[in-house]
């Protein structure tokens, strides 16, 4: 009886594990397919088709001269290897400069044919048209989105039209950025709380001072955004005369607080793992306290530092909310502190509700997730490693 | 030379030295015996104020080491455990190099003269019979070595920073019989240079290495004298319960 009972919670917990694991690979796998779907998209909006006239020689553009053409940054066609003549684009809502709506037919049926006459008489037209509607024209060829796009573009404007633009480097540049500033702040401070915290603080204040410490860590990070918004954001601007506050610098100082809970406890516990005979043996042969914390204390406990240290890391670059809050934003490649930035996941966090599912938005975010997730994965394993090396006794 | 006078050591409320007096004299072997939590060990690191580590402690009487009461306000503590040197029960190797384990006194106190401190290396393991398995791997982790050589690491660590007396807190009680009389031959050399007081579990050990012995029981010194005398002739009853092993 007894036997089979076991026999039973034996059985519950396989069942257990093997559905948690599948669970997360699930996900994982649907996470990198949706991603990877990305690159079957093409670069014209769906639905739409780009058309020139007949002699034009060019076929094909590349993502990034389309929005520069309908930004009227980019105005003759020998600028892309064609004839020298100046573009003109032409989106399907001019046509109600040329035509009014009675001429179209009762379904539009005429709207080809009229289309096909502002083709005919315009030379260096470009023409964004619906393909329901195509006139009797040259279609550019519209090729897939490319790798390059994507891991090499320096715009990220998924509602662009006639050509989205989903280029990584601002996202991940802005979450670098902030991420590195609030490591560089958190650093220090840190760890020069947990070498006072495990060397220097009496039992009492230790007592204080850890569970406050270790409660920071349980705020949720939403409330850390609003304090940064109402308080750190408007100090920021008046202090610094900045023209918004909400900038790099608001979201590393918000991450690098975030931040510190985990390197503090980590690298104390660490450090107080340091055993007592090694401490006596240094105060033995006459080292003084800080001798001993520098020379043997750190030495030995810095893997476990290390882990602390990429830990705090990790945190900073997965965090979503607080940054969203206060970093302001603004998908560009930061040059200063003091630019808005955004990061990978408050992108995801912010437009994954306005894109429409299956689309090309929807697939870029899920594939800044995939780096997001390999970004953090690296992270964790790193840290894993670092944590697991013994002192090797060459410090 | 190294004297205490009715010496009263607290742990808290715990009184776990009571009125403890005697002398020690230099070039000798001091072995403490007695029971587990009889203050023994306590009483060893009196010496170098080890137990000025341990919180909510207090000392009264005086502890003199060549005349001077190493517990006068103006004793600098760092200096004074230059001169009291100290081995302890467990290999306590720093997460160093063999040749970085015993530079460390050296370093600590601010010697940057390469020559010097090789050289000094290389006395102190001579010193702690250590210098022979050693030699071609001075760059390796001290914790590669074994569990007796790591003992004799710690000992020549504590050989390099010259000093005139040496503590051994159950030096040998984590090691095996050979790496123990290794240990044992070593004290006996050692004496020549060193003034060595020495805590010991081990009844044998004491009668072999030392010149006087200490029985020590419930915080009380019960019987100093001569290590023949303790062994052979014992003066109290509880002496000589203990090293016949009735009690203990």
């Amino acid at each position: 009886m007894k036997r089979i009972f076991e026999r039973i919670i034996e059985f519950a917990l396989i069942v257990c594990g093997t559905i948690t694991t599948l669970v997360i690979l699930l996900m994982v796998i649907f996470l990198f397919k949706e991603g990877t779907g990305f690159f079957r998209n093409s670069m014209v909006e769906k639905g739409y088709a780009l058309c020139v006239q007949e002699e034009n020689p060019v076929d094909e553009l590349t993502s990034a001269q389309i929005k520069q053409i309908f930004d009227y940054e980019i105005e003759n066609w020998n600028e892309l290897g064609g004839n020298n003549e100046a573009i003109t684009p032409f989106r399907l809502e001019e046509i109600f400069n040329r035509y009014p709506e009675e001429e179209w037919g009762e379904n539009y049926e005429l709207l080809p044919g009229k289309l096909e006459e502002i083709i005919n008489e315009t030379p260096g037209i470009i023409a964004f048209l619906p393909v329901q509607y195509l006139p009797k024209a040259k279609i550019l060829h519209d090729e897939h989105l490319l790798p390059d796009d994507f891991f090499a573009g320096s715009e990220w404007i998924p509602t662009a039209t006639p050509a989205p633009q989903f280029g990584l480097l601002p996202l991940l540049m802005g979450t670098l950025w902030v991420s590195f500033f609030a490591i560089l702040i958190a650093l220090p401070l840190g760890l020069g709380v947990a070498i006072y915290l495990s060397e220097l603080a009496g039992a009492r204040m230790r007592q204080f001072l850890k569970p406050a410490i270790e409660l920071l860590a349980g705020i949720p990070s939403v409330v850390y955004g609003f304090f940064g918004l109402v308080v750190l954001v408007p100090l920021l601007q008046k202090s610094l005369h900045l023209p918004v506050g909400e900038t790099a610098l608001a979201g590393s100082l918000i991450l690098a607080v975030m931040a510190l809970p985990t390197i503090i406890t980590l690298a104390e516990d660490a450090m107080r793992n340091t055993p007592q005979a090694i401490r006596e043996a240094s105060l033995g042969l006459g080292a003084n306290h800080w001798q001993t914390i520098y020379r043997v204390v750190i030495p030995y406990s810095i893997s476990g530092i290390s882990a602390a240290v990429v830990l705090g890391i990790g945190r900073a670059i997965g965090e979503t909310m607080a940054v969203l809050m206060v970093t302001g934003n603004a998908a560009v490649i930061p040059h200063s502190l003091f630019d808005p930035v955004r990061t990978i996941p408050a992108t995801i966090a912010a437009e994954l509700g306005e894109a429409p599912a299956g689309g090309a938005h929807y697939q870029a975010l899920f594939l800044l997730g995939c780096i997001l997730f390999i970004i953090t994965m690296l992270i964790s394993i790193t840290a894993e490693f670092i944590s697991k090396r013994q002192p090797n006794g060459l410090g | 030379m190294l004297e205490t006078k009715e010496i009263h050591f607290y742990y808290g409320a715990f009184h776990a030295l009571k009125n403890i007096s005697m002398t020690m004299d230099d070039h000798t072997v001091t072995a403490f015996i007695g029971p587990s939590g009889c203050g023994k060990s306590t009483f060893l690191r009196l010496f170098n104020r080890m137990n000025d580590l341990i919180p909510d402690t207090h000392l009264t009487g005086q502890c003199l080491i060549e005349g001077q009461d190493i517990y006068q306000k103006t004793v600098d503590v760092t200096t004074l455990r230059k001169k009291v040197g100290m081995v302890f029960q467990k290999p306590n190797p720093f997460p160093k190099s063999i040749f970085e384990n015993v530079a460390y006194g050296l370093r600590v106190d601010g010697i940057k003269d390469k020559n010097f401190i090789r050289q000094r290396v290389e006395e102190s393991l001579k010193g702690a019979a250590l210098w022979e398995e050693v030699k071609d791997q001075l760059k390796k982790p001290a914790f590669e070595l074994s569990g007796g050589q790591q003992q004799r690491l710690c000992i020549a660590r504590a050989l390099a920073i010259e000093p005139s007396v040496i503590l051994m807190d159950e030096p040998a009680s984590a090691l095996d019989p050979i790496s123990t009389s290794k240990i044992e031959d070593l004290i006996h050399s050692l004496k020549e240079k060193y003034t060595i007081v020495i805590v010991t579990h081990n009844m044998q050990q004491a009668a072999r290495v030392s010149n006087k012995t200490g029985f020590f029981m419930l915080g009380e010194l019960i019987e100093f004298n001569d290590t023949k005398k303790i062994f052979l002739s014992p003066e109290k009853e509880a002496t000589q319960n203990y090293i016949t092993g009735r009690f203990g």
